[in-house]
């Protein structure tokens, strides 16, 4: 992995998850956890290589609620990647974040919206911006690659200099439409 | 309280094993769970290395890894209770993954939901979660025989190349402080304690 020339590239419409790395670098994340997805897939291996954030993958959403917290406690600034079918697991968890006012930056690739085909996946990608906002958390979209460092920096100041919950959704359009597999009978 | 067969540990008193945690500290960190975990930690003696959970159920050893991770240098310590384990089995894995040698967690097992009503967990007398976190890839866990055996493995924790479990198996009795609770002190007090804040 070149770091360097990561940090050169200007964001394109396909490398959007370079401008989402770059910006996080810029605001000195240095943890990161998540629960796979496919369309966090490019940022996973560009944390994974850089040995100045610690990439922690998780079993569950919550946990990394709480590593959010314990990292914040202990003086780093972490960031959250999830699919939108795992907001649902955070909403109690959601409530240490709002009662001891700690930062929270989580970035979630949408299911359940654009071009969806599989119907498990539509109750909680439809619930999704209702979940966050229930427990108080303020919640971006990124419809577009090009605001992609925007809307991240927006999001980033927002948490970690407001203290406040902050959660974007990347929309599921500019993620790609999903390949169908072909049901067998 | 559990009883399974293959464990031959005596059933302490987690107020008392709080405090011979606490008499060992200088600078570490210590995250109390919720419940009667972090009232006997409240009822050792206030330090500004501590957080008490009073929500949040389960995530003392998610919160304890956050830390361990932001602070090498320090060890943490986690408390936690068999009950809110249960709800986060999953992090064990995610720990062991992670392996920080300078995390140690303490489960208080007595196989109950004391503070509810003290309703038995449906792990109680027969799921060994000493096994568990052997089986999930933290090697180095064990339960403690009897209290000076418990401080031994505290202090073994100290300077482990690995992180540490430890599991003690407790009685019914109800924690003995009760926990100021405003969460927004006890986080400000915490990362003064942790050097990364400064008061006002």
């Amino acid at each position: 992995m070149d770091q360097i020339a990561v940090h050169q590239d200007s964001a394109t419409s396909t490398d959007w998850p370079v401008a989402i790395y770059r910006t996080l670098k810029d605001f000195g994340v240095a943890q990161l956890s998540y629960v796979p997805d496919a369309g966090h897939s490019k940022l996973i291996k560009l944390s994974h290589a850089d040995r100045a954030i610690k990439t922690t993958v998780l079993t569950t959403e919550e946990e990394g609620v709480a590593l959010s917290a314990g990292a914040w406690l202990g003086g780093d600034r972490a960031v959250l990647l999830m699919q939108s079918s795992g907001v649902g697991n955070c909403v109690n968890m959601l409530s240490l974040m709002a009662s001891c006012r700690f930062p929270l930056l989580t970035l979630v690739t949408m299911r359940g919206e654009w071009a969806e085909f599989n119907p498990w996946q539509i109750p909680m990608g439809k619930a999704t911006p209702q979940a966050f906002e229930i427990m108080g958390v303020t919640v971006l979209r990124l419809d577009n690659p090009d605001d992609a460092e925007e809307v991240i920096s927006a999001a980033a100041s927002l948490a970690y200099d407001g203290d406040q919950q902050v959660a974007v959704l990347i929309s599921q359009r500019m993620i790609g439409r999903k390949k169908w597999t072909k049901e067998t009978h | 309280m559990t009883n399974t067969q293959a464990r031959n540990t005596k059933v302490m008193n987690r107020f008392d094993l709080t405090q011979r945690l606490v008499t060992k500290l200088k600078d570490e960190a210590v995250i109390g769970g919720i419940g009667n975990t972090n009232f006997d930690l409240w009822a050792a003696g206030h330090r500004p290395e501590n957080f008490y959970m009073l929500g949040s159920m389960g995530l003392a050893f998610p919160i304890a890894l956050g830390v361990a991770l932001a602070q090498p240098k320090r060890r943490v310590f986690a408390l936690e209770g068999d009950g809110s384990l249960l709800m986060q089995l999953g992090c064990l894995a995610t720990i062991a993954t992670l392996a920080p040698k300078n995390l140690t967690m303490v489960v208080m097992d007595n196989g109950i939901y004391q503070i509810t009503g003290s309703q038995p967990t449906p792990a109680a007398g027969h799921t060994d979660l000493i096994a568990v976190a052997v089986a999930s890839g933290l090697a180095n866990s064990s339960w403690a025989a009897d209290e000076d055996d418990f401080e031994r493995l505290i202090e073994q924790s100290m300077s482990a190349t690995v992180p540490t479990l430890i599991g003690v198996r407790i009685d019914d009795k109800p924690g003995t402080g009760t926990t100021r609770r405003d969460p927004v002190q006890i986080r400000e007090r915490f990362m003064h304690g942790m050097g990364v804040r400064q008061p006002l």
